[in-house]
């Protein structure tokens, strides 16, 4: 449904996206990741036909977004980043001059409102005007904007942002519910949510994709990844540890340091090996007094700044790029 | 057109959401009858015509209209709301248009509220009323000048403040280019063909001629051109902005 090919945007002497290609199907909800700055609303811009691209094509639904904009933005649900709306209207106001600038008049510009408004459960406040409402309103009041028309793509930059946990967990049901019939791509930088809601990940990272797959995929990038961490006393550590480090399997034991007389060791495994029954079995024949035994899935914020650089180390490449 | 008509209005109503539309038609009516009655001195003349009245519209316009026409699309791009505009399935002329018309209907409200004067006359005097209804054509046309003028302007910056400075120093031009400070100043070298053209971009020349009853083609065509011009140029500024 959406078609990125090799997607480049300057502004100026700086290169915010640097060649990104990208297919995004119906049934997937992919989530964008990537620092700040990385690229990642510039890119969605484009998806939406705010910007031009310098080179490169977007395609949505088979409709080009330079030669073909309108069509383009017909089939296209866009939440900009901030959820911009007019704050003088008020959410019902709103909704109807979204649904008549879609075309659609009478009872089903009237329907399509209240549908929307529904689904992002604005009813208490649809006669406030939006300057007047909260954040976590506001941001829904730009999602029942985007959904309006029941689009086949939609684009969201960063969709519960600012929202507090209850507000996140009931845009994050709209979402998933919306997900089989359309394709969607969210930008974020919360991890969790790629977990609680994508089938996909994309990291970008100065303009271009550093990583692309499931998030199971990515969390097997992890050095964490089939990690096993255990918790047992403190006097008990030193013994654990050199038995440990005697299994073939395990490449490396960090510990942490001692917390109410108890210590947490993670081992970790040589080529992504499963070493928890193993752990296990070594618990139960060494007697240890385990508190706590895990294994590790993986961590998605080790992954994510093992891709990707910080804005200072950013900053600076690219001011050497310009120089250069 | 079908889009024009939900951004138009948008955008009308959003004058009347805030105290903006009450504070401007206050000011301009009472601005109106304070140069009408005491600098124009309207009762004094004893003549039944508004010629006075229509005289100082240029006047304040200048000064009234970019304060209208300062918010049309800086405020869009501060707030963010362009960005959903431009990601709508709308065309960007579609956009400029009623963006324009709403607030070209605007001052059609507020000038229509000034109609007390037109019954003052009627009761006072004997008026050619035929004149007065030029004059009010030509003072709305003039009004829709301004404003295409002021949009372009307000297009180029998210600040609305310089949308208005900038806005008057170019309304201010086209203005006083049919003036003696302007004319002299070309009559002493320039030929007379380049001094007439610089005095028909006059904005007060084509006023005054509508005002003295004779709704003349040219005169509705350049009022109309100038605005198609600043609308054209309006729709280009708004598309500039996409290639960052």
């Amino acid at each position: 449904m959406i078609e990125i090919e090799n997607l480049t945007k300057s502004f100026g002497p700086i290169a915010a996206v640097r060649g990104i290609d990208l297919r995004v199907a119906k049934g997937e909800v992919l989530g964008f990741l990537g620092p700040n700055g990385a690229g990642k609303s510039t890119t969605m811009k484009i998806i939406a036909g705010y910007l031009s691209p310098t080179t490169g094509r977007v395609r949505i639904a088979g409709h080009d977004v330079e030669s073909d904009l309108q069509a383009a933005q017909r089939v296209l649900g866009y939440l900009p980043e901030g959820a911009p709306a007019y704050g003088d209207m008020t959410p019902r106001q709103f909704l109807k001059f979204i649904a008549a600038v879609r075309g659609y008049s009478g009872t089903e510009a009237k329907d399509r409102a209240a549908l929307a408004a529904q689904r992002a459960e604005l009813e208490p406040v649809l006669e406030q005007p939006i300057d007047t409402l909260s954040k976590g309103f506001k941001r829904r009041v730009g999602l029942a904007q985007a959904i309006l028309h029941d689009p086949p793509v939609l684009v969201m930059d960063e969709p519960t942002d600012g929202l507090d946990p209850n507000q996140k967990h009931s845009v994050r049901k709209l979402i998933r519910e919306m997900a089989a019939e359309k394709a969607i791509i969210i930008s974020t930088h919360l991890l969790e949510e790629v977990d609680a809601i994508c089938s996909r990940a994309v990291i970008i990272d100065r303009g271009r994709i550093v990583a692309d797959g499931t998030p199971a995929e990515l969390l097997a990038r992890s050095r964490f990844h089939n990690a096993v961490t255990l918790t047992l006393p403190a006097t008990q550590a030193a013994s654990a540890k050199a038995k440990l480090a005697t299994h073939r399997e395990v490449l490396s034991i960090e510990d942490g340091s001692e917390h109410r007389g108890l210590v947490t060791l993670t081992a970790f495994p040589r080529n992504a090996t499963i070493l928890i029954d193993d752990v296990s079995a070594l618990a139960t024949e060494e007697k240890w007094d385990v508190k706590e035994l895990y294994a590790e899935p993986g961590r998605l914020d080790e992954v994510f700044r093992s891709l990707t650089t910080s804005d200072s180390e950013r900053v600076r490449a690219l001011k050497e790029g310009v120089a250069a | 057109m079908k889009s024009v008509c939900p951004i138009f209005k948008r955008e009308f109503a959003s004058y009347f959401a805030t105290p903006l539309a009450y504070v401007f038609i206050v000011i301009f009516l009472f601005a109106m009858g304070a140069f009408t009655f005491y600098i124009g001195r309207f009762y004094e003349m004893g003549v039944a015509s508004l010629e006075v009245f229509f005289g100082y519209h240029v006047w304040l316009y200048l000064f009234l209209v970019p304060a209208i026409g300062m918010r049309l699309w800086a405020e869009e791009r501060k707030s963010g709301t362009i960005e959903l505009l431009l990601t709508l399935p709308i065309p960007i002329w579609a956009s400029v248009l009623g963006k324009f018309l709403a607030a070209w209907a605007f001052t059609g409200v507020a000038l229509a509220l000034t109609f007390p004067i037109w019954l003052t006359v009627n009761y006072l005097g004997d008026p050619d009323n035929g004149v007065i209804v030029a004059s009010y054509v030509g003072s709305f046309l003039m009004a829709g000048a301004y404003l295409a003028i002021s949009a372009a302007v307000s297009a180029t910056t998210s600040n609305q403040v310089i949308a208005f400075v900038v806005s008057v120093v170019i309304c201010f031009l086209f203005t006083i280019s049919g003036a003696p400070l302007v004319i002299d100043f070309f009559k002493a070298w320039a030929p007379i063909a380049l001094v007439d053209t610089v005095a028909s971009f006059s904005f007060m020349t084509h006023f005054q001629a509508i005002g003295r009853g004779v709704i003349d083609l040219r005169d509705l065509v350049y009022f109309g051109s100038l605005i198609a011009l600043f609308l054209g140029i309006n729709v280009v500024l708004v598309d500039m902005k996409k290639a960052g």
